[in-house]
């Protein structure tokens, strides 16, 4: 029992690690902000996942389990909120291949609202006061 | 040390490794922060699989931590970038970024 379950906390270890590894070479590789966030995740949700499972078998003990449980929670409820925030500012800020896009649904001229582009203080339009127009001009 | 554990620390520092050279290299700052965040979660992930391999329980509340860092962190900077924006509109409602951006930088050569 004991020698089975070190099997399979090995095989969740080593493919956590795995992940880590392609998250690493995907960074290195893929061409802009985009495609480097899709590598990046990898690791942040499955690899996360699988090694605390692993460490949960090895550590036995339910105090150390629930916490790697919350560990695996809150990694799960905090990276879409950190990769939406990071991509929508990438698309703002022209760090996306708009040459390697199949559908950019949410620059195409037809539909875009030219008052109110977002939520930002920044796109406010522009005869509006701002709150930081006296501090940076 | 047993085969197993020099192939999980190979791995992870490898991966490691790997999001700190593009921590370096990275044209804008997004993609560092998309670096940094990457190799907070794979720090994790190496005190976990220590965690796991010595069988100590003493590093899981640093884990806590860690994650709640990599959070913080990266979101953060993200709002703090989207904060910098961006005065020079060119009226096709995307900004003008202060780094170079990838696309010309790669059309131009």
């Amino acid at each position: 029992m004991s020698a089975l379950a070190d099997v399979i906390a090995a095989a969740c270890l080593l493919a956590g690690a795995a992940l880590c590894l392609t998250a690493g070479l995907g960074l290195v590789r893929f061409p802009d902000v985009l495609s480097r966030m899709h590598a990046g995740t990898k690791p942040q949700v499955l690899g996360v996942l699988l090694v605390m499972v692993g460490a949960a078998i090895r550590l036995d003990g339910w105090a150390n389990a629930w916490m790697l449980l919350l560990v695996a929670a809150f990694q799960l409820l905090t990276a879409p909120v950190s990769a939406h925030l990071i991509s929508r500012v990438a698309y703002r800020r022209r760090h996306v291949r708009r040459d390697l896009l199949l559908v950019d649904e949410f620059g195409g001229a037809g539909h875009q609202d030219l008052r109110h582009r977002g939520d930002e203080p920044g796109d406010a339009p522009p005869g509006s006061p701002r709150p930081s127009a006296g501090q940076s001009s | 040390m047993t085969v197993l554990g020099i192939a999980l620390y190979a791995l992870i520092g490898g991966g490691a490794l790997l999001a700190l050279a593009r921590l370096a290299r990275g044209p804008s700052l997004l993609d560092r922060v998309v670096a940094t965040d990457t190799l907070l979660v794979i720090i994790s992930a190496g005190l976990a699989v220590h965690a796991a391999l010595v069988r100590d329980p003493t590093l899981v509340p640093v884990l806590v931590v860690v994650s709640l860092l990599a959070f913080v962190g990266s979101v953060s900077v993200a709002r703090y970038i989207g904060g910098m924006l961006l005065r020079s509109r060119t009226g096709d409602g995307r900004d003008v970024g202060l780094p170079v951006a990838a696309e010309e930088r790669v059309n131009g050569s």
